[in-house]
C-alpha cells in the first residue's frame, strides 16, 4: 500500500526534496545543540520552556483535532466523512510524531529519555503525557492502517478494530487534557493555574486540527483528483467555526476573571501579552503585536469562514482557515507557554527570543511532520481514488 | 490447512507477548518501585497554609534573620561565595545561562504576596537571601517524571543528577524560582579563556550540561555532622539558624519560638522549611 | 545469471564492508590492559573479580543508597579498613590516577563512561 507514496509527479518530488533539505539543515543544527547544550537556544533561567515546548503543546491539539472526524464517522455513522476520516487519523499520526520529536529536541539529556519508562512516576503529568501520546500514536496507526488496508483489499474492516477506534475517541480527549494538566496543576504560575485551561485547549484543538485538515484537503483538491466532498467540507466549517468561537469565549472569560477581580497576579501576564509591562523604567512588550494579531486574525477568520461557505468559495475558505490556524497557533504556542514565564515567580521579567539554531530545529521537526503526512496522505488518496474510480 | 496455521500464529504471538510481559510486570510490582510520595515522613494537615501537623521523623529547616544581613554588609555575599565555591557552581557571566543556588533579592521579589503598600522604608534595599525552600509538599517533586528530584526522609528536597533528563518541568513547577538549568557545559571557558568554575572543589562533583540543579542543603556536609556552609558563614553573627524543625530543642526551633517569622507564598500550601525574621 | 558483473561486484563490495572490523586492524593485536594497582593498600572495597564484574552496579547502589535512602557514607572492607563510599572521595583516593587505572580497561574495551563529565578525577583538580 505504501508503494503509492513512491510514485508521484514532479511537484510531489520537489516538495519531498524541499522537506528533506529542511530536515537536513535542522539535523545539523541539532548536532550543534547536542554538543553545546540547550544554551544555544533563546531559553533562559526564567523562561525555561520556549519554542519547542510551545510547538509541542500546539501540536498535541492538532492531533486531538482528528477526533472531530472520527467521532461523527465511527460513532454516529456520519457517512459524509467517508473520505476525510482517514486524513484526520493520519494527520494525528504526523502531529503526534512531531510532538515526540519536539520533546526529544527539548530535553537536556535526550539519551536518558527512557528514564521516564524505567522509573515510572504516576504523580508526574509528564509520565502520563508520555503514555497517552504514545498510546494515541499507536491507536491511530493501527486503526488508520487497518481500515485503509481493508479498503485497499475491497472488504469491510475486521470487527476487532472497532474497539480500538472507539477507544481512540476518549483517548483523543485525554491527550490534550493531560497536556493541559501539565500546566494547570503548577501552583507557582498564576497564568496557567486555571480550571478552564483544559477546556480552552480542547476547543482550540478542535478548531486548529480541522482547520489544518481543511487547508490540506483544499490543496489536494487542486493538486490531485481527491475531493473530500461539499457535505464534509460544510460540516467541517461548522465544527471549526464553533470550536474557534468557544475558544475566544474562554479567552474572554480569562480576561473577565483577571480584570474584574483586579488581582495583580492574575492580570500581570495578560497585561504583558496584550499591552506590555513596565518594570523599573523598561518596557517589555515583544509579544504584544503577535497577541493582538492573533485576536485580529481570529475575529476576521471566523466570520470569513462562515461567509466562505455561503459564497461557496474555496479561496475564501482556505484564507479563513489559514487565519484561524495562525491565530490559534500564536495564542497557544507563543501566548500560553511564554506568558506563563512572565513575570517569573520572583516578579522579574525576562523576555524570550528564539535563536537561529532553535528556529532551524523547529522548522526541521515541522518538515519531518509534513514529510510523514505527505507519505501517509499519498498512500491514502492513492488507495481511495483507485478503489472509487476503479 | 490455512485456517489452522493462522490460528497457530495468533496463539503463538499472544503467548510470546504474555511470556515476555508477565515476568516484567511481576518484577516491577514486587520491586515496589513506586515511591511517588513527596511527604517528608510525617502526616500533614490537609488545610494548607500552615495548620498543625502530626510530627514524626526529622524535618530540617532554616531561619534567616534578615536584619543581620543589613547590619553586616558583605555577609550575604560571603554566604553565597561559600555555597557556590564548595559546590562548584559555575558563573557564566550572563543572566540567560545563570546558575545560582543562593542569591539575594529585594523584599518585593522574595515576598511578592505580601503587601508593598506603605511599606516601612527599612525594607527598601534590604538584601533577602533567597534559596530553595525544601518544601514539605514540593510541587517540583510532584512534577518530576523520573523521580530525579525527590524528598528525603529528613526533609531535604534532593536531586539525582544521574537520572535527570533535563525536561525542566521542575523549573516550571517551582513557585519560588529556586532552580537553575545547565544550559551549557559548566566546565567550559568563556571567550577570554577563563573557566566558569573559578576554583574547583575536588571533593564535590560538578554537574554536566543538560541537568537542573539547586541548593541541596549541603547534604554532603550534613552526613558528617556539619551544618550548611551558608549557615556556618552567618552563624558568627546569628544571621542564620539551622536544625530539625521537629526537635523543639534545635537552634531553629528555639529561634522560631521566640521570633515572629514569615514564609514565602504561604497560600500555595507548599509548607516551606525556610523562615525569615524580618 | 543476469547482470552477473554488477551482482558480483556489489557482492564483493558488501563482503569487504561487512568484514571491515576483521581485516582493518589485522596484525595490531592490542596489549591487554594493565591497570596500575595503588601502592600501599592491600585491600580494596571488594575482591578484584567482583569489582571487575560489578563495579558499575556497586557505584549505582552506593549512589541510590546514600542519596535516596540516607545511607551511610562510610563503608568498611573485609579486614575492617574504613573508606568513603564515593567515587571521587573514596575510590580515587587509593586509585589515584584515572588514566593509569580506570582508562586502561575502559579504553581497551572501547567504553566511555560519562562519570567524569561531573565527577572530578584526581589529576584534574586545579
Amino acid at each position: 500500500m505504501i508503494e503509492k507514496a513512491l510514485k508521484g509527479s514532479k511537484g510531489y518530488w520537489a516538495w519531498m526534496l524541499f522537506l528533506l533539505a529542511i530536515m537536513g539543515m535542522g539535523g545539523m543544527f541539532y548536532v550543534q545543540q547536542f554538543n553545546y547544550g540547550l544554551g544555544i537556544t533563546g531559553m533562559s533561567r526564567d523562561v525555561s520552556w520556549g519554542v519547542y515546548i510551545s510547538q509541542f503543546t500546539f501540536l498535541v491539539g492538532v492531533a486531538a483535532g482528528g477526533l472531530m472526524l472520527v467521532l461523527p464517522y465511527y460513532l454516529h455513522n456520519y457517512k459524509a466523512f467517508g473520505r476525510i476520516t482517514i486524513l484526520g487519523e493520519f494527520m494525528a499520526i504526523a502531529a503526534v510524531a512531531m510532538c515526540l520529536m519536539f520533546i526529544i529536541a527539548d530535553l537536556g539529556q535526550p539519551m536518558r529519555a527512557l528514564n521516564v519508562l524505567l522509573h515510572p512516576t504516576p504523580n508526574s503529568m509528564l509520565f502520563w503525557d508520555m503514555i497517552v501520546l504514545n498510546g494515541y500514536l499507536f491507536l491511530n496507526i493501527l486503526c488508520g492502517w487497518v481500515v485503509l488496508h481493508s479498503e485497499y483489499k475491497g472488504i469491510k474492516y475486521p470487527h476487532w478494530v472497532k474497539p480500538f477506534i472507539y477507544l481512540s475517541i476518549p483517548w483523543a480527549i485525554s491527550i490534550h487534557t493531560v497536556t493541559a494538566f501539565l500546566y494547570c496543576g503548577l501552583p507557582g504560575r498564576h497564568f496557567w493555574l486555571t480550571a478552564i485551561l483544559a477546556p480552552r485547549f480542547l476547543s482550540s484543538a478542535f478548531a486548529a486540527g480541522p482547520a489544518l485538515l481543511m487547508i490540506i484537503a483544499l490543496i489536494m483538491k487542486r493538486t490531485t483528483k481527491f475531493d473530500v466532498g461539499e457535505v464534509a467540507k460544510s460540516k467541517l466549517v461548522t465544527i471549526i467555526g464553533y470550536a474557534a468561537l468557544l475558544n475566544f469565549f474562554f479567552l474572554a472569560c480569562e480576561f473577565f476573571v483577571a480584570y474584574y477581580s483586579n488581582i495583580p497576579g492574575h492580570k500581570h501576564t495578560l497585561e504583558y501579552l496584550f499591552w506590555g509591562l513596565e518594570h523599573h523604567g523598561e518596557v517589555y512588550n515583544n509579544l504584544v503585536p503577535f497577541m493582538r494579531g492573533s485576536l485580529a486574525m481570529g475575529f476576521v477568520g471566523i466570520p470569513l469562514l462562515f461567509f466562505s461557505r455561503a459564497k461557496k468559495s474555496d479561496g475564501l475558505l482556505a484564507a479563513s482557515c489559514v487565519l484561524i490556524f495562525l491565530s490559534l497557533w500564536i495564542d497557544k504556542g507563543l501566548g500560553l507557554v511564554l506568558g506563563g514565564f512572565v513575570p517569573n515567580p520572583l516578579e522579574h521579567i525576562t523576555e524570550y527570543y528564539p535563536t537561529v539554531p532553535e528556529v532551524g530545529i523547529t522548522a526541521a521537526v515541522w518538515a519531518t511532520g509534513f514529510f510523514i503526512l505527505t507519505i501517509l496522505y499519498k498512500t491514502a488518496i492513492g488507495v481511495k481514488l483507485e478503489k472509487e474510480i476503479g | 490447512m490455512e485456517k489452522n496455521r493462522r490460528d497457530f500464529l495468533k496463539i503463538a504471538g499472544l503467548s510470546a507477548i504474555a511470556g515476555i510481559g508477565a515476568p516484567t510486570a511481576f518484577n516491577m510490582l514486587l520491586r515496589g518501585e513506586v515511591h511517588a510520595s513527596s511527604e517528608g515522613g510525617h502526616v500533614t494537615d490537609p488545610h494548607a497554609g500552615g495548620g498543625t501537623e502530626v510530627k514524626t521523623g526529622k524535618r530540617l529547616g532554616m531561619v534567616i534573620d534578615v536584619k543581620k544581613f543589613v547590619e553586616n554588609p558583605g555577609l550575604a555575599e560571603r554566604c553565597i561565595a561559600a555555597c557556590h565555591t564548595i559546590h562548584n557552581v559555575p558563573d557564566f557571566g550572563n543572566k540567560k545561562d545563570e546558575i545560582k543556588w543562593l542569591w539575594t533579592e529585594k523584599f518585593e521579589n522574595t515576598f511578592p504576596d505580601h503587601s508593598q503598600y506603605k511599606r516601612h522604608e527599612a525594607l527598601d534595599e534590604m538584601p533577602i537571601l533567597t534559596l530553595c525552600n525544601h518544601c514539605d509538599q514540593p510541587p517540583c517533586v510532584r512534577a518530576c517524571p523520573t523521580k530525579a528530584t525527590f524528598k528525603r526522609d529528613d526533609g531535604v528536597v534532593a536531586m539525582d543528577y544521574h537520572r535527570c533528563i533535563g525536561c525542566r518541568f521542575c523549573m516550571a513547577a517551582c513557585p519560588y524560582g529556586a532552580r537553575s538549568f545547565n544550559w551549557r557545559d559548566p566546565r567550559g571557558k568563556d571567550e577570554n579563556g577563563n573557566p566558569f568554575i573559578k576554583t574547583v572543589n575536588p571533593e564535590f562533583p560538578t554537574r554536566m550540561r543538560g541537568v537542573v540543579e539547586k541548593c541541596n542543603l549541603c547534604v554532603e556536609r550534613l552526613a558528617f555532622g556539619k551544618i550548611p556552609a551558608c549557615v556556618e558563614e552567618a552563624s558568627a553573627v546569628g544571621g542564620m539558624f539551622f536544625g530539625d524543625l521537629n526537635d523543639s530543642n534545635s537552634p531553629v526551633s528555639q529561634t522560631l519560638l521566640h521570633n515572629f517569622t514569615i514564609q514565602r507564598k504561604p497560600a500555595l500550601g507548599t509548607l516551606p522549611s525556610l523562615f525569615y525574621i524580618i | 545469471m543476469h547482470n552477473k558483473g554488477q551482482i558480483l561486484f556489489g557482492l564483493a563490495v558488501f563482503l569487504v564492508l561487512m568484514t571491515f572490523p576483521l581485516w582493518y586492524n589485522a596484525g595490531n593485536a592490542r596489549q591487554l590492559p594493565k591497570p596500575e594497582k595503588p601502592k600501599g593498600y592491600t585491600q580494596c572495597v571488594e575482591d578484584t573479580q567482583y569489582m571487575r564484574t560489578t563495579h558499575m552496579k556497586l557505584l549505582n547502589d552506593w549512589r541510590d543508597n546514600i542519596l535516596r535512602e540516607s545511607g551511610s557514607r562510610i563503608g568498611a572492607t573485609k579486614n575492617g579498613t574504613e573508606y568513603l563510599r564515593s567515587l571521587q572521595n573514596g575510590c580515587m583516593k587509593c586509585h589515584a590516577s584515572k588514566k593509569k587505572f580506570c582508562d586502561e580497561c575502559h579504553t581497551y574495551a572501547a567504553v566511555k563512561p560519562y562519570c567524569w563529565d561531573c565527577h572530578i578525577s584526581p589529576k584534574e583538580a586545579m
